[in-house]
C-alpha cells in the first residue's frame, strides 16, 4: 500500500496537481515516525512511510499548509477525514488547496503496547500474517498483532472516508462499535469511585499540553490556558483543582467538535485515558440531543451551537444513575 | 563488597523507611514506572527507567517560594522555607544521576538556589547500574558509564544479590546505617554482568552518536543552519520533551491570589511554549522554529559554552520514546552533524 | 456522613440581570427570607456564564453554585438561555462523571415576578449543600479558609 501511495503522490507532483505532499517520515527505529511535508519524488522515495505503526493524524497541520502557495496532497485515514472535515466546516482548512487521497485505516500498532509486554530494545517490528515479529537487541520476539493494537483503534467507529478526492484501497462503512463501554462502566460506579478513579488518573498529569496541542479540534490562536488575560492561565497545576480544571475545560472546549480520533490519549506521556472525557460528552450529546458525529458533514449545526425548545433540563443529571 | 540477597531487598527497604523517607521506582502499569514513597510491600520496578525523571526530588514541578499578606498599606512577606527532611532515592539510573550534576551547575552556582540546595543537602541518591539498556539509550555519547553509575551510593545487581558501593561521604553514611542488614559477599560474578552490559551498549543503534559537531564554539554555524526549518516543521509545541527531561531546568515564577494572601510559586516552564520568557515587549521567540532551536541549542551549544564543555543532555532517551511526533535530540544531532 | 451542624456553606448564585436578579430583588422587597450564605453575581444573561466561572467559584471557596436565568422562551436576548441549558447540562454531567457531588450544582429558572420562588429555591439549595458539607472534591487547597 505504501508503494501505491508513493507512486500516486509522485504522479500528482509530476503533473502539477499538487506541489507538496503531507505524509510521514521514517525515523531511527521502525516506530519513531514523524509527520512531514515532502516536496520532491526523491524525498518520497527516501523517507516516506505509511505502515502499521503510522498513527499520527495529520489533519491539524493542514490548517497552516492549506494557506501556503499551491495545493498540497494529504493522505488521510478514515478517522483523519473526520478531523479534516470538521476543520473544513469551521473554516480552518481551505478545502480548495488540499487534494485528499483516502487511504486505508488501522488497526494500527502501538509500540507502547509492545513495550508493555516487557519487550525492550526494539529495533524493528514486522507484521507477518498478523503475527508481529519483533527484532530486539536481546533477540527476536513474537506477539499476536491484535495484542498490540493502538488504543485509538481498539474501538474503531468508522472505516468510511467522509471526504476525499480519490481513494487508494476501498472505502468502508461506519461501524457499530462499543466505544462507550468504559464510559458506561464509570457511570455505573458510585460518585466516590468515580472521583477516586479520576483523581488517580489526573494526578499523573504533568501539564505538557500534548493532548491539547495535538488535538485537531483545539485550534485557537491563543489558548485560554496560555493567555495571561484569562486569569486562569497556568503552566503547571499547582493544586489538584487546577489539574481537574484543565482537563474539564480542555474536553469542554471541544465538546460537539471532537471527532473521537483518540490522539489525546495516544500522545499522553502518562497514559491518562483522556479520550474518556471527550467520549462522555459525545455520549451525552448523542443521548440528550440526538446522534451527532462531528466531522461527518460540513453543513449541520454543532450541538452546542444549537438548541431545541424542548431540550431536557440540567436536573436530568441529578435524576439518573448512581449517586 | 557488601551485599544483600534479592529475597531480602524489601526487608532492607522496610529498615531504611523506618528511619527516613524512601522513594523507589514502582510499576504503575506495565512499562510505566514512577518514583513512589515506599510503603511496606511495594515492589521495585524492573523497568529500565521511570517516565518522569528523578529531578522532581530536587526541583519539583511546582513549589511555593513565599507568601505575601496585605495589611492596609503594609505588605507582610512570609518566608515559608523550612529545613527539608532527610530522604533516600533508591534506584536512580546513571543518566539521571549525571543530570543532578548538570542541575547543580545551574542551581548551586551563585546565587545559590536555597530551595534546591536544601533538598540536595538532605537527599541521598542511591543509583542502580544498568544491565539491560534500551534501544533509546545513548548515555555513553556523553561519557556516562551506566554499569558504574555516579551518585552517593551505587548498587549493582548480579541476578541474585545487590552489591553496595559507597561513592561519597553521604553514601558511606547510608551504607553504615544499613550495615547490619548487609553481609560481605563474593562479587566475582559482577564483572561478567558489567562486561555483558558494556558489550550491549556498544551494539546499541545509537552507540555511534557523536558530540564532535557540537559545543560552545559552534554557535554561529549551528544557529544559522538551514536544517532547523525541516526539523521543527512537525513540532506541535507541547512540553513533553522538556517535562520528561532530567536536565531541563527552566521555570517560571508566578503569583496566585488565594483571596486572603498571595502565594508566590515557581513551576516548570518549557521553551517550547508560546509564552516562554514573555516580557513587557512580548515574546523574544515568536515562531516554533525559534523555540525548537532554542531547546537544542541550549543543550548542545549554550550550556557547554558556559559549563566547561559539559553538554545539557544525558542520553536517557525519554524524549525519544515520549515525543508525540517522534522528533528528538538524536534526530537533531544526526541532521546537524558535520560528517 | 457526619453532618457538622455549624457548617455554613458559601453559595455563589449567578443571576441573569433581566429575570432572576429582579426576582431576588422582589423577594427582598417582599421581605421574604433567604439565607445570607448566598452571594449573588449579576450577569447580563445566564448564557454569559462560562463553565470556567462555575469552576472558579468552587476554586475560590464556594461549596455550591447555582445558576438562575429567565424561563426558557422568556430570554431577554431571545435564545440565550436555551444555549445555557445545553451547555450547563453537559458541564454538570461532566462534573458528576468526575465524581463531584451532583447536589453542589443547580440550575433554576426564576422570573422577575417569582420572588417567592427565588427565596424557596435558595433555601432549598443551601439546605442541600449543608447536607453535603464543605466542598472538598473540587476545591483549591490554597484557598481553603484557615
Amino acid at each position: 500500500m505504501q508503494e501505491a501511495m508513493i507512486k500516486r503522490a509522485k504522479e500528482l507532483l509530476a503533473d502539477g496537481t499538487v506541489n507538496r505532499v503531507m505524509g510521514w517520515k521514517r525515523g531511527e527505529f521502525s516506530y519513531d515516525i514523524t509527520p512531514a511535508v515532502f516536496e520532491t519524488a526523491e524525498e518520497l522515495d527516501a523517507e516516506f512511510v505509511c505502515d502499521d505503526l503510522t498513527q499520527a493524524n495529520v489533519s491539524k497541520y493542514l490548517i497552516k499548509e492549506s494557506r501556503k502557495e499551491g495545493k498540497i496532497l494529504a493522505l488521510l485515514k478514515p478517522c483523519d477525514t473526520y478531523s479534516f472535515n470538521q476543520l473544513v466546516k469551521e473554516h480552518r482548512i481551505i478545502r480548495e488547496n488540499v487534494y485528499v487521497i483516502g487511504i486505508p485505516g488501522g488497526p494500527k500498532i502501538d509500540i507502547e503496547k509492545i513495550k508493555a509486554k516487557e519487550i525492550s530494545g526494539i529495533l524493528s517490528v514486522k507484521n507477518e500474517d498478523y503475527t508481529l515479529k519483533i527484532e530486539t537487541i536481546y533477540g527476536t520476539e513474537t506477539m499476536p498483532y491484535y495484542e498490540a493494537i493502538s488504543g485509538k483503534c481498539e474501538n474503531c467507529k468508522s472505516k468510511k472516508h467522509v471526504v476525499f478526492d480519490e481513494l487508494i484501497g476501498e472505502d468502508g462503512d461506519v461501524l457499530e462499535s462499543n466505544r462507550f463501554e468504559m464510559v458506561e462502566k464509570l457511570e455505573n460506579m458510585t460518585a466516590q469511585e468515580r472521583y477516586d478513579f479520576w483523581r488517580d488518573q489526573l494526578s499523573k498529569c504533568i501539564r505538557c499540553n500534548a493532548c491539547r496541542n495535538v488535538c485537531p479540534a483545539c485550534t485557537c490562536e491563543n489558548c485560554v490556558f496560555d493567555n495571561p488575560k484569562s486569569g486562569i492561565d497556568n503552566k503547571a497545576a499547582a493544586d489538584s483543582f487546577e489539574e481537574n480544571m484543565f482537563h474539564i475545560i480542555r474536553a469542554f472546549h471541544v465538546a460537539g467538535r471532537c471527532t473521537d480520533c483518540g490522539e489525546c490519549s495516544r500522545v499522553c506521556p502518562q497514559n491518562i485515558p483522556l479520550h474518556l472525557l471527550n467520549r462522555k460528552f459525545i455520549k451525552d450529546i448523542n443521548s440528550l440531543y440526538g446522534e451527532y458525529q462531528a466531522g461527518a458533514d460540513t453543513t449541520s449545526r454543532a450541538p452546542l451551537n444549537d438548541y431545541s425548545t424542548d431540550d431536557c433540563e440540567p436536573s436530568i443529571v441529578h435524576e439518573r444513575g448512581v449517586e | 563488597m557488601l551485599k544483600i540477597s534479592a529475597a531480602k531487598l524489601n526487608d532492607l527497604f522496610d529498615a531504611i523507611s523506618a528511619k527516613q523517607t524512601l522513594y523507589i521506582p514502582v510499576d504503575r502499569e506495565p512499562n510505566a514506572a514512577e518514583f513512589k514513597k515506599y510503603e511496606s510491600g511495594m515492589k521495585l520496578s524492573a523497568s529500565l527507567n521511570t517516565i518522569r525523571s528523578a529531578k522532581d526530588f530536587f526541583f519539583p514541578q511546582t513549589e511555593n517560594l513565599a507568601d505575601f499578606k496585605m495589611n492596609g498599606k503594609n505588605i507582610e512577606v512570609k518566608d515559608i522555607r523550612e529545613e527539608s527532611e532527610d530522604f533516600v532515592i533508591f534506584g536512580v539510573r546513571a543518566c539521571d544521576a549525571r543530570s543532578f550534576g548538570i542541575l547543580d551547575k545551574v542551581f548551586l552556582s551563585e546565587p545559590v538556589d536555597s530551595f534546591y540546595k536544601n533538598r540536595r543537602d538532605h537527599g541521598t541518591v542511591v543509583t542502580m547500574a544498568c544491565t539491560r539498556p534500551s534501544e533509546t539509550c545513548f548515555c555513553t555519547t556523553f561519557g556516562i558509564d551506566p554499569t558504574v553509575p555516579e551518585g552517593d551510593c551505587a548498587v549493582f545487581f548480579d541476578g541474585e544479590n545487590y552489591f553496595f558501593l559507597d561513592r561519597t561521604e553521604k553514601g558511606t553514611k547510608f551504607v553504615e546505617s544499613i550495615s547490619d542488614m548487609l553481609e560481605e559477599g563474593d562479587a566475582s560474578k559482577l564483572a561478567e554482568v558489567q562486561e555483558n552490559a558494556r558489550n550491549i551498549m556498544k551494539k546499541l543503534p545509537l552507540a555511534n552518536l557523536s558530540t564532535d559537531s557540537f559545543g560552545g564554539d559552534k554557535l554561529n554555524e549551528l544557529f544559522d543552519s538551514d536544517k532547523w526549518a525541516d526539523l521543527s516543521e512537525a513540532c506541535i509545541g507541547c512540553g513533553t520533551c522538556t517535562f520528561v527531561c532530567p536536565t531541563c531546568q527552566c521555570y517560571d515564577i508566578r503569583d496566585f491570589n488565594t483571596g486572603r494572601e498571595i502565594k508566590r510559586f515557581r513551576c516548570w516552564d518549557s521553551c517550547m511554549y508560546s509564552d516562554f520568557t514573555k516580557m513587557a515587549h512580548g515574546n523574544p521567540r515568536t515562531s516554533q522554529l525559534e523555540r525548537f532551536r532554542q531547546r537544542f541549542m541550549h543543550k548542545l551549544v549554550y550550556f557547554p559554552a558556559n559549563n566547561d564543555g559539559e553538554f545539557g543532555c544525558v542520553g536517557c532517551g525519554r524524549c525519544l520514546s515520549k515525543c508525540p511526533i517522534s522528533m528528538n535530540i538524536v534526530k537533531v544531532m544526526k541532521a546537524l552533524e558535520v560528517k | 456522613m457526619q453532618v457538622n451542624e455549624n457548617f455554613e456553606p458559601v453559595i455563589v448564585a449567578f443571576c441573569c440581570n433581566w429575570c432572576s436578579y429582579a426576582g431576588a430583588d422582589l423577594s427582598g422587597t417582599n421581605r421574604l427570607n433567604y439565607p445570607s450564605n448566598v452571594k449573588i453575581i449579576r450577569v447580563p444573561c445566564s448564557c454569559r456564564v462560562n463553565p470556567m466561572f462555575i469552576l472558579r467559584a468552587f476554586q475560590k471557596g464556594a461549596d455550591g453554585v447555582i445558576l438562575c436565568g429567565c424561563h426558557p422562551g422568556d430570554c431577554h436576548y431571545t435564545s440565550g438561555n436555551y444555549f445555557t441549558r445545553r451547555r450547563i447540562t453537559l458541564l454538570y454531567s461532566m462534573l458528576d462523571f468526575l465524581g463531584i457531588e451532583r447536589n453542589r450544582t443547580r440550575l433554576e429558572w426564576v422570573s422577575a415576578a417569582e420572588g417567592a420562588k427565588f427565596a424557596a429555591v435558595m433555601n432549598q439549595f443551601v439546605e442541600d449543600v449543608k447536607k453535603l458539607g464543605p466542598n472538598r472534591r473540587l476545591e483549591d487547597l490554597r484557598c481553603r479558609k484557615q
